[in-house]
């Protein structure tokens, strides 16, 4: 089934993506306890990445699994979203960035749970506890930020400004997912934008920020098509791999 | 009159001590063994967060999702050790900020271990086998500590201590069992961390100055050199299982005594690393002094926030 090979691909390149760029931050957070938080997250993440390209990898029935398409792909290879792969920045940065991910990945996997593939229900319904705890971790920083002094308040809508671009590439849904979304495999992404919408509309105003008038929209990513970060994300990733191929670690 | 008060109260209090009661944070204590306690905790709490760092920068080059996944589970449980160990100084009424001032402004210090770079993927298996094996030495004796928070926190820190030994030998052995060039790093990684290892146990008994006034307060249970003894003896085997060579021409097994006499530790570059010299200081403190200061605004924010909600609630 490429197709829905195709799509596990992308789910499971954003999981993987937004993960490596967390664990960035691993020694380097504001407070400790932000350090395990975003440390927690990275790990829950590369977790669903595991899983999903797994699976991904059964679908395609070439013999890759997860290790393989995580090491062993170049960026024209890559689907994840434009968003995931952005710089971490400032924590102001990064907790928007998590947020519209969240807000995004929620709704997403709770319709997955009844998606007709079962497998993928069943994936989705295991990631499902972990990303609610995500968008509540998120959506609480983009609050206190936005919401706290001025200088927090600035900085967030930064990045609020900065990242809103690629936002509409989170709902784009190409030909082959419009038929998953006709055989019950995935939702339709009319329904996604629709929910991201609701939640993200209720966050940013408790966190008086003001949402970007721009239209201009970024996208790319799913189609392999990535910005320049991505090379470099996939350089430290993928070095013990390509330096020293075939060996058991 | 208050002169014979205090003693009486220390009499009592090295009494409980010696019939192995806890002491908690309520209970009366002499204010050196506070202090000495706090200075004892805050570096060991040191040592958890600056041992992210090492580790840390391997997490975005792991060799595969497996490894990744354990790495990052290792780097944040020591983050939670930190946490814990940071309470534990509170309860003996230190200040957590204070506490972490100490150690960006040089005054506090922590394992000198982590002063060293991290250059392979196979150091990854050699701190976790010899880096927290050694910490294992060093604490399943404090499980016992008198200090009643301390040795709780030690009990659940040393469960996991022994995961992270273990994960970290488990890379070891996959090495050794690997390509010619995976077993090379292996043994570069023993080679450049088997002294500092040792090391971690602190200066030879005889240049000790704290040690006997610890024990009779069982803050300290055994000294440096019999917790270091007990780590070459556990560990040459170890290596020696995996065909890994310990780099010590030195070391033999003594079947009299049934331990291994080891080589003579290199004491100017344990104290040149204690002073701030070795490879690494520099490089670790100013990334906590950095994390701290970009992390300023956020920590304000989350005051300004938390006391906005406040006024709202009482208002
Ligand atoms: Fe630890
Ligand atoms: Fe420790
Ligand atoms: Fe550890």
């Amino acid at each position: 089934m490429s197709t829905l090979f195709n799509y596990i691909l992308k789910i499971g390149d954003d999981s993987l993506i937004l993960g490596h760029r967390l664990s960035e931050w691993c020694g380097h957070g504001p407070i400790l306890e932000e350090d395990i938080a975003m440390t927690n997250i990275a790990l829950d993440l590369v977790g669903q990445a595991t899983t999903l390209l797994n699976y991904a990898g059964e679908m395609e029935g070439k013999g890759r699994d997860a290790d393989a398409l995580a090491f062993l792909r170049f960026d024209r290879e890559y689907r994840n979203l434009l968003l995931v792969e952005q710089p971490n920045g400032d924590f102001g940065m990064t907790m928007m960035r998590q947020f519209l991910f969240d807000a995004y990945r929620l709704p997403l996997l709770e319709r997955l749970q009844k998606s007709s593939d079962v497998s993928l229900a069943a994936i989705a319904e295991k990631s499902l506890k972990e990303t609610k705890y995500h968008l509540k971790h998120s959506s609480e920083w983009v609050i206190r930020l936005g919401d706290g002094t001025e200088e927090s308040h600035r900085r967030v809508q930064d990045a609020l400004d900065t990242l809103w671009r690629y936002t509409d590439e989170l709902f784009q849904e190409d030909d082959a997912e419009k038929e998953l979304v006709v055989s019950g495999v995935i939702p339709p992404m009319s329904e996604i934008r629709e929910a991201w919408n609701a939640n993200v509309n209720r966050v940013l105003e408790e966190a008086t920020l003001t949402i970007p008038t721009n239209n201009w929209k970024h996208s790319g990513g799913r189609k392999g098509m990535h910005s320049e970060h991505l090379g470099y994300i996939l350089a430290e990733l993928q070095y013990m791999q390509r330096a020293y191929p075939n060996m058991e670690w | 009159m208050k002169e014979l008060n205090l003693n009486e109260l220390e009499r009592r209090f090295q009494e409980k001590i010696d019939k192995d009661i806890k002491i908690e944070p309520n209970d009366w204590m002499p204010e050196n063994y506070r202090q000495t306690l706090i200075r004892q905790i805050s570096q060991h709490a040191h040592s958890e967060i600056v041992g992210m760092l090492p580790e840390g920068n391997w997490i975005t080059r792991a060799p595969n999702l497996r490894r990744k996944a354990v790495l990052l589970a290792k780097v944040q449980d020591e983050a939670g050790h930190g946490l814990y160990l940071y309470s534990a100084t509170e309860t003996l009424g230190a200040d957590r900020e204070e506490t972490i001032d100490d150690l960006h402004s040089g005054k506090a210090k922590y394992s000198s271990i982590f002063n060293y770079p991290t250059l392979t993927w196979a150091d990854m298996g050699a701190i976790g086998w010899l880096v927290d094996g050694a910490a294992i030495m060093n604490q399943v004796p404090l499980c016992r500590c008198s200090y009643g928070p301390y040795a709780r926190a030690m009990v659940r820190v040393c469960k996991e201590e022994s995961f992270h030994q273990r994960q970290g030998f488990e890379i070891m052995t996959t090495l050794a069992n690997g390509t010619p060039e995976q077993k090379a790093m292996a043994q570069d990684a023993l080679n450049r961390f088997w002294w500092p290892a040792l090391m971690m146990f602190g200066p030879n008994d005889a240049d000790s100055k704290h040690t006997e006034q610890s024990m009779r307060w069982k803050i300290k249970r055994h000294s440096n050199d019999e917790l270091r003894q007990q780590f070459v003896d556990v560990t040459v085997p170890q290596a020696e299982m995996i065909g890994l060579t310990v780099p010590d021409k030195d070391l033999k097994f003594n079947e009299q005594t049934g331990h291994y006499e080891y080589g003579e530790i290199n004491w100017d570059e344990f104290w040149e690393v204690v002073k701030g010299n070795g490879p690494c200081n520099k490089d670790r403190i100013d990334v906590r002094r950095k994390a701290k200061e970009d992390g300023e605004w956020v920590r304000e924010a989350a005051n300004a926030f938390a006391e906005k909600r406040a006024r709202k609630k009482s208002a």
